[in-house]
């Protein structure tokens, strides 16, 4: 197929790299260095979409990030990806994409009957219509709208991508590599300054690509070439293409992503197809340049019409003509440019201009070049459904009001310039001030808040001499600050025509007894009616009537349409711009992949996995793990074809009847030193900490300043100073913070030091009755009888050669120790215990058997001290020293900690012995009261009781003490369960406590 | 992300730190009989001010020390970090 709209030689793509590319469907060709939208514009193609709301035709508006159109799904390494802009997508071989919000396809959309419906469609539409009736909106408006919209779709699948983060330090960041970016970057860089300079594009140089210069010597492309190459010699320079700077936040903190191989297909399985990078700049220079701004006319957004310098961009970069007899339609001289290169193609373009007669240097060569020119004229209407077939075109008057005869001339594009608008997104972002420049009828960067300096076109500098002195200068004064080097640079000799002022006028009114739709925002189908009706209905405040009508809203942010609606509500309020304000902009400027926002954290990369010593001996024993935080722990070890249920079971009645292992190295440990150490512990702990002996080991419980439980654990003293903590694996973090907090800011007077040895120490339980026995084979030098021993005692020795301390210890009420060893030697102990064990059937157990023994020994866990519960409530109070103070005791007097209503710490039991109480269950008096049936509290645990060998719940219900006995139901809407239980005793095994003292 | 200065490391990435709230905020002494209201302000009570606020940060994947930062809450200005004893 041939591309009919392709110029011969002009262009900076490769003619001799043919690509092969799918669009809809249909197979079509480009070249090495086209877009997706310069190849199909090559090949004749101008509708790629249909718009939002009224499913019009949409084709190219612009040609790079400021199209709001040409979104298209790409087909890329068989993933489908939305929301890709065919000015941006670069061509590569065996690319596919199709267009968006169009059923059944491009050519024939049964959407577009919206445009005809347009009347009832009005600004607001969806706030006014689906409100009733109420019930309609989740089950048919919602759905069915959510049907209609987007951009596109979004995949189920897992993203197979790579996306890359990369921190980095400079003392300059560039953003945009135009003639500003350029000379900032090289004038920093060669006063020895460290400079990323970030350009969007494939190609370096902006504007530069583009316009007829002469810099030196040189073109302005041949300059900008010879900048980009020095720079990238240089080692102190980061130059990067397809980067876009979109955001910029706090302590002069930017974000840029940058592509790396979406133009590609994909080849390397480790490619990254994005990097983020976080860039924290010393200072930042924003050199992003302008967009040229629409002027407003009837059907204005047909294909075929777009802004005048993409058309020169297509023309001069991919060599590619939009159209064969173009219109073009200005307030300004930058479009005679695009005209001049239009005549220059073989092309005779005219060219209306809605100022008066005036003479520059541009147009004085358009004439020169025999362009037909009509001054005072404007586009009334274009008119064409796919594509603009004709044009209505009149006089306008001076004051702009009152059109002449309209007339009819035929056209296959509009080229539209309504002058310049900077793009001063993130000079706003870093949270600087912004003015309005009545010169260019724009809004530019005024008061820098972060260490940011505008430059260029985008700080509404429209000339390349200044914006040369300019940036030199700017890139000259930020790197003296830092380096404190005085090399500075001479500024080139620029040669460069002179523009003629433009014309302060944006929007074409309709002619008598028409009402053509003119559109400001193409993304969002807003046309001059929509603000108008929202501004008689009462919208005032430029915030509301952009949410009200979607101007500038959706995945463009308005780029193009910004301006041209805050002239419209400054006009209808007989109000100046500046009194309008413009919306807040925020990141991102323009759409980031969610992946590249992720990075490389997901899956088993979203955090690390920790493991204890033993971890290898589990999987080889076949543990089935579970996550404890950040730690995996054997949740039982299978047997067979064993449930979770008959493991945990057999797990926890060998326990009881025999001896079993558990690994328990993941609980907190900290090691607490000094000669105050007592006495810190004294006002940690609840209970008293002065006068525990050396070789002892003390339960204690801590709160937080607001009285409620925070953790609790056994502390050991290890020595005359210094003492070993235990906390729980999931507070482990926070009692350092914490401890941490009293020792630094608190008492600062108190000699302690804290630090973490969790990782420092491989632990194991050893719980059951024949628990000594089994110690003593493994110490046989050490004495570990009762006496020898006690419980709460504590002894150093060795296991085998290796440095062992034991802490007689238990959280599963039967007789048990805990044996740690250096993390090294985890896996020597465990084989140890097992090897040593086998004779006392020993077999391990995890955590599910764990709780199972602590449920029914009525010991509190995480889910009783859930960050609620005060010691009163979870049947700790014995542990509240009354001599002494502590953190949080205050707070104990409290009138709502001590009211006999708070919901304590109970056992259940179900009346049938059989059902098993989910845990989480309500406590209720009546099964079958009327809802909300008045909830008494909440089943904490569940379990299955291996020492009656029925189920056995722990509960924190309302005046829990006085309720044993009762007989209650326990309710699970979620289950679906409602079970007669009977409140009992929360120490359902062993209550007086004699096994571990055994 | 803000750039904090520890007065222990220097500066790093607001990701290394945690935040600690209200550093002028004084814990009783122990012992001492006070009031309800007292012993609320010190736990519950806090002002929420839009401007300059001192207040406690960790530089938990650091040093580990706590110290004093004083910050706008509006513009995130940092305008002096300190260690826990000194005054602004």
């Amino acid at each position: 197929m041939t591309q009919e709209f392709r110029l011969k030689d002009e262009g900076l793509i490769d003619r001799s790299k043919k690509i092969s590319f799918k669009f809809n469907g249909k197979k079509y060709f480009g070249y090495e260095g086209d877009t997706l939208a310069s190849a199909l514009i090559a090949n004749g193609v101008h509708l790629v979409g249909r718009s939002f709301k009224y499913h019009r035709p949409r084709g190219f508006y612009g040609v790079g990030v400021d199209d709001p159109y040409a979104l298209v799904q790409l087909i890329r390494n068989n993933e489908t990806i939305p929301n890709i802009k065919a000015t941006e997508q670069e061509l590569f071989e065996g690319l596919e994409a199709k267009s968006v919000n169009c059923w059944p396809n491009v050519n024939f959309d049964i959407g577009g009957i919206n445009n005809f419906l347009r009347i009832f469609l009005p600004a607001g539409f969806y706030y006014k219509t689906f409100m009733w009736p109420k019930s309609f909106w989740y089950r048919i408006y919602e759905p069915f709208i959510r049907k209609a919209a987007g951009f596109g779709v979004v995949t189920h699948e897992h993203d197979k991508e790579r996306y890359e983060h990369k921190y980095e330090y400079c003392d300059l960041l560039v953003t945009g590599s135009g003639p500003s970016g350029l000379a900032s970057a090289y004038s920093a860089a060669k006063n020895g300054a460290k400079v990323i300079l970030a350009e969007d594009k494939p190609r370096f140089g902006g504007s530069l690509l583009t316009s007829e210069v002469t810099i030196g010597n040189q073109t302005g492309k041949e300059w900008a070439d010879k900048i980009v190459t020095e720079l990238k010699e240089m080692p102190n320079v980061v130059v990067k293409n397809r980067a876009q700077v979109f955001g910029y936040y706090d302590h002069n903190m930017l974000v840029m992503s940058e592509r790396i191989s979406e133009h590609m297909p994909k080849t390397e399985k480790f490619m990254p197809k994005q990097k983020l990078w976080y860039i924290r700049a010393k200072e930042v220079v924003i050199s992003s340049g302008s967009i040229e701004r629409p002027i407003v006319f009837g059907n204005n957004d047909t294909p075929g019409i777009l802004l005048s310098s993409a058309a020169k961009e297509y023309m001069k970069v991919y060599g590619v003509l939009v159209g064969k007899k173009p219109l073009i339609f200005t307030n300004n001289d930058s479009a005679y440019e695009t005209a001049i290169e239009f005549k220059k193609n073989g092309i005779n373009p005219i060219v209306l201009d809605s100022r008066k007669e005036l003479n520059s240097d541009l147009i004085t060569e358009a004439k020169n070049l025999g362009i037909d020119i009509k001054f005072e004229h404007v586009v009334v209407n274009a008119n064409g459904y796919r594509k603009v077939k004709s044009a209505d075109i009149a006089k306008i008057s001076e004051d702009k009001t009152n059109l002449g005869k309209i007339e009819n001339i035929a056209c296959d594009c509009i080229c539209v310039s309504g002058f310049w608008t900077p793009t001063i997104h993130l000079a706003s972002q870093s949270g600087g001030k912004t003015k309005f420049n009545e010169d260019i009828d724009a809004f530019i960067p005024s008061q820098s808040k972060q260490n940011e300096t505008t430059v260029g076109s985008a700080n509404g500098i429209f000339n390349l001499n200044d914006t040369l002195k300019n940036s030199f200068e700017a890139g000259y004064e930020l790197s003296k600050k830092i380096t404190s080097k005085e090399n500075k640079l001479s500024v080139p000799a620029v040669v460069e025509k002179k523009n003629s002022k433009h014309d302060k006028f944006w929007c074409v009114p309709l002619p008598k007894g028409k009402k053509y739709k003119r559109f400001l925002d193409f993304q969002n189908d807003v046309a001059v009616s929509d603000i108008e009706l929202a501004l008689r209905e009462g919208y005032r405040s430029i915030e509301h009537v952009k949410r009200y009508t979607t101007l500038g809203m959706a995945t463009d942010q308005g780029k193009t349409s910004n301006l041209n609606g805050l002239q419209l509500v400054s006009n209808i309020e007989n109000k100046v711009v500046p009194e309008v304000g413009h919306t807040t902009f925020r990141p991102p400027y323009t759409p980031v992949s969610i992946g590249a926002i992720v990075g490389r954290e997901v899956g088993k990369h979203s955090k690390p996995t920790r493991k204890s010593p033993m971890h290898s001996w589990h999987e080889k024993n076949n543990a089935v793990f579970v996550d404890a935080g950040l730690w995996l722990r054997p949740r039982y070890y299978k047997k067979g074809n064993e449930t979770l249920f008959d493991a945990s079971k057999r797990e926890a009645e060998n326990v009881r009847k025999n001896v079993g292992v558990c690994d328990v190295t993941t609980l907190g440990k900290i090691d607490v030193k000094g000669p105050d150490a007592a006495e810190f512990l004294n006002r940690v702990y609840t209970n008293a900490w002065l006068k525990l002996p050396v070789g002892k080991a003390r339960y204690g419980v801590m709160l937080r300043e607001d009285g409620i439980v925070m953790d609790d654990g056994t502390t050991t003293r290890v020595s005359e100073n210094h003492y070993h903590m235990t906390t729980t694996t999931a507070q482990a973090a926070n009692v350092l913070s914490h401890l941490e907090y009293y020792l630094q800011i608190v008492w600062p007077e108190l000699n302690v030091n804290v630090v973490s040895t969790t990782e420092q120490w491989a632990g194991a339980a050893i719980a059951g009755p024949k628990s000594r026995d089994l110690l003593q084979k493994l110490f046989p030098e050490t004495d570990c009888s009762n006496e020898g021993l006690p419980f709460m005692g504590f002894i150093e020795t060795k296991l085998f050669g290796v440095y062992a301390r034991i802490f007689r210890i238990s959280f599963s009420g039967e007789l048990a120790y805990e044996v740690n060893v250096e993390s090294d030697n985890g896996n020597f102990m465990w084989e140890k215990i097992i090897e040593l064990g086998e004779e006392f059937k020993i077999q391990p157990y995890g955590t599910e058997a764990l709780s199972t023994l602590r449920i029914e020994m009525g010991h509190v866990a995480g889910s009783e001290l859930d960050g609620r519960t005060t010691p009163f409530d979870s049947s700790l109070e014995g542990l509240l020293s009354k001599k002494k103070d502590f953190i949080g005791k205050r707070s104990l007097q409290k009138e709502a900690f001590i009211s006999p209503d708070r919901e304590k710490l109970v056992g259940v039991v179900p009346l049938d012995k059989k059902t098993s109480i989910p845990e989480g269950s309500y406590i209720v008096r009546d099964a079958n009261a009327k809802l909300p049936n008045p909830k008494l509290g909440h089943v904490s645990a569940s379990c299955w009781s291996v020492e009656y060998n029925n189920p056995f719940s722990l509960a924190i219900i309302k005046d829990g003490k006085n309720m044993i006995g009762q007989k209650l139901f326990a309710l699970s809407p979620l289950k679906k369960k409602s079970i007669p239980v009977e409140i009992v005793s929360s120490h359902y095994v062993d209550p007086k406590g004699e096994r571990v003292r055994s | 992300m803000l750039f904090i200065k520890c007065p222990y490391c220097g500066i790093r990435s607001q990701n290394e730190f945690a935040y600690g709230g209200d550093a002028t905020v004084k814990r009783p002494e122990l012992n001492k009989e006070i009031s309800d209201k007292e012993w609320d302000d010190f736990v519950y009570n806090r002002k929420s001010p839009r401007g300059k606020h001192l207040e406690f940060w960790h530089h938990i994947s650091g040093c580990r020390q706590w110290f004093k930062v004083h910050r706008d809450t509006a513009t995130h200005e940092i305008f002096k970090t300190l260690k826990p004893h000194e005054e602004l």
